[in-house]
């Protein structure tokens, strides 16, 4: 008996141990690139394109930065421009799909109505079709609308693009939610508008939380829609901003990676505040369990 | 306070006929228990008074107060729901003290009025946990303490004790039981349990297919049940029930058996009628162990099929007129399986119901 119950805490351990290392690994793995990117942004180009790599860099300054915010005629880009259209574009489209993916996730978790099945696969649907495949029809239909090149034209793509994803992934948290709870509200001198503020948002409130940052990462990152929709600094962004560093014959990877990093930091940042939102849970002990 | 009163009330759903014009009367301070099958519409008809349901016709009254059309929060009633339906993000505390907060009552007034019913239901340890640290039992006291601060004109309870193990389920029983000589308050109680119904309400209705089958004191619906549905569905063990035809004074039974017609029935049955007979195992016991001295007895020679003893009392199952009965013995003796002994039954306490309608044929 003595033995059976060491040799199972050992292999327990063994196992830990073993997890662990794997974590690690594959840690590493996600890590690595984005690692490389900000090294890179911070070293001369003969080091970044050096054979064989070099991992220890031997001099390290913020050249690219400075330059890339001094100006377009001194070698910089117009980066506050795009940034501020990334901003806008970004937040305005999370806002909207957000507000949709609320109002339709709850529909479809909460109510039955005609055709509800064939709505919701039809919505699934639009996720199957590549958005660079619609990137030349719809330059086509925006170019009629005079909407290239327009904050407007961008938001409306990702709403469009994100809003079936945010009701796909609400409607989830919606069902989670007890009806009885909503009810009780009610009964408890609520009018349906506050039931659902004071007692449904708060408990999906996890789910809205991470359709929230997929919609924006989503816009935020996007670039083969907005490589065709925009033109100018007007509605560039940052993706798209990336292709200032390409010339004919050649491409500047230490500006390209320090503009890398600008646009990851805000995504970083912004991950890191919701995430607190992202507890799970909260529905259990509502009703018996 | 307030009494409530529903009148023809209809529920549809689509095309299925839930609840089939309800008349019912609650009195003021009056505990009311809606008992059935599972499925009969008892919920359905607590959500229309509670306002969680439209309804299809009919009228809803609390107090002189027409509430068909008023949002549940306008009727001042409290629901206890069989999940409890605790809003997890909130404390103990905030969850008894949402519906005064809601009303924009003032702070320490919110105070007292949790701290009363925390007192009451001898909650007050819990006040700070969330309903996740919770067990079964708290929270179904919990979720008393929210409908309490309320203070309702009407509670409704929809199965509350559902969710707990027989003994909590005992425990509660006896607690809801307490709460309401306490506040004098009316109730609607929903339940499929017709021992809870029969303990706790001042009169029980019941229920089957959306209909009221009959509505009386707990010693009404037990001593005279207006219907085969309503014996057979209270009592436990459950009433026994023969098939038999009214022949020569006697009750023919399939198998050939008779029983003689009891005296009361001499008058309401008519010769050849087809009629079900009701007797419950209390009064077929062997010769010694009844619970009544029996007015009219007979007594039958029956072989013992299987016992249950239970400590006080054992339970006997024996063949009689083609099919099975109960029997309680009291002061019960060692009786083996495949012994046959003396049983009485006790014929002035013979329900008899008609085979065609299950109605009762009782004339007085
Ligand atoms: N929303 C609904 N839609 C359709 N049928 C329903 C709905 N709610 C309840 N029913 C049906 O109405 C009948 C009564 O239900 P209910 O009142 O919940 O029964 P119970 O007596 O068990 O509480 C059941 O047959 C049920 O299937
Ligand atoms: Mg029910």
């Amino acid at each position: 008996m003595m033995d059976a119950n060491q040799s199972s805490r050992i292999r327990k351990r063994l196992t830990r141990w073993a997890l662990n290392v794997a974590l690690f690994i594959a840690m590493a793995i996600i890590c690595l690139p984005g690692l490389w990117i900000v090294l890179n942004s911070l070293r001369p180009t003969v080091e970044i394109m050096a054979k064989p790599p070099v991992w220890i860099p031997r001099e390290l300054n913020f050249d690219a930065y400075v330059a890339m915010f001094s100006g377009v005629g001194a070698g910089g880009i117009p980066v506050l421009d795009y940034f501020r259209n990334s901003i806008i574009i970004a937040t305005t489209s999370t806002v909207i799909a957000l507000a949709v993916g609320m109002a339709g996730g709850y529909a479809f978790a909460r109510y039955r109505f005609r055709g509800k099945s064939g709505w919701f696969i039809g919505l699934m649907l639009t996720r199957t079709v590549p958005g660079i495949a619609l990137s030349l029809p719809l330059f086509f239909l925006y170019a009629r609308l005079g909407i290239i090149d327009t904050h407007f034209g961008l938001i409306l793509a990702y709403v469009a693009m994100n809003v079936p994803f945010t009701i796909w992934l609400i409607d989830g948290f919606f069902r989670q939610v007890p009806k009885d709870l909503s009810e009780a509200a009610q009964i408890d001198g609520c009018t349906r508008w506050q039931a659902f503020w004071r007692v449904e948002f708060p408990l999906a409130r996890p789910g809205i939380a991470s359709a929230g940052i997929f919609a924006f990462l989503t816009a935020w990152n996007e670039f083969a829609l907005a490589s065709q929709l925009t033109r100018s600094t007007n509605s560039k962004t940052l993706p798209v901003g990336l292709l200032d560093y390409t010339a004919e014959f050649t491409i500047d990877w230490r500006g390209m990676c320090a503009l890398a990093v600008v646009m990851i930091v805000p995504a970083l940042l912004l991950t890191y505040a919701v995430q607190k939102h992202l507890v799970s849970g909260l529905t259990s002990g509502a009703i018996k369990g | 306070m307030a009494d409530l009163s529903l009148r023809q009330l209809d529920k549809k759903y689509g095309s299925f006929h839930a609840v089939k014009g309800l008349d019912l009367h609650v009195e003021d301070g009056e505990f009311v228990a809606l008992v059935g099958p599972s499925g009969c519409g008892k919920s359905t008809t607590l959500r229309m008074i509670a306002g969680l349901e439209e309804i299809s016709s009919g009228d809803i009254l609390i107090g002189d107060r027409v509430v068909n059309d008023l949002a549940p929060r306008q009727r001042n009633i409290s629901m206890v729901f069989q999940s409890y339906a605790l809003y997890p993000h909130m404390t103990v505390r905030e969850n008894m003290g949402f519906t005064l907060k809601i009303a924009g009552r003032p702070e320490a007034e919110i105070e007292t009025a949790v701290a009363d019913a925390a007192r009451a239901l001898e909650i007050e340890p819990l006040l700070d946990r969330r309903p996740a640290q919770l067990s079964g039992g708290q929270r179904q006291r919990v979720a008393m303490g929210r409908a309490i601060v309320r203070n309702p004109d009407v509670f409704l309870f929809d199965e509350p004790l559902s969710n707990l193990d027989a003994k909590l389920r005992g425990q509660m029983r006896t607690e809801i039981k307490r709460l309401h000589a306490r506040l004098g308050s009316t109730v609607v109680y929903v339940t499929h349990d017709q021992i809870e119904a029969m303990t706790l309400a001042d009169r029980i209705v019941i229920m089957r297919d959306g209909l009221i089958e009959q509505a009386g004191s707990p010693d009404e619906v037990f001593n005279r049940p207006a219907t085969r549905f309503v014996a057979g569905f209270i009592g436990s063990p459950p009433m026994n029930m023969a098939e038999g035809v009214i022949q020569d004074g006697l009750i023919r039974f399939g198998d050939g058996e008779t029983l003689p017609l009891p005296a009361q029935f001499r008058d309401a049955v008519t010769a050849g009628q087809r009629v079900t007979l009701g007797l419950r195992p209390d009064d077929i016991y062997p010769v010694g162990h009844g619970l009544h001295a029996g007015e009219a007895v007979e007594t039958r020679p029956l072989e013992v099929a299987l016992t249950e003893p239970l400590g006080n009392e054992t339970l006997l199952f024996v063949r009689f007129g083609g099919v099975e009965w109960t029997s309680r013995m009291l002061n019960p003796r060692d009786l083996r399986r495949g012994e046959t002994v003396d049983f009485q039954i006790d014929l002035s306490r013979v329900h008899l119901f008609d085979g065609e309608s299950g109605r009762s044929l009782r004339t007085a």
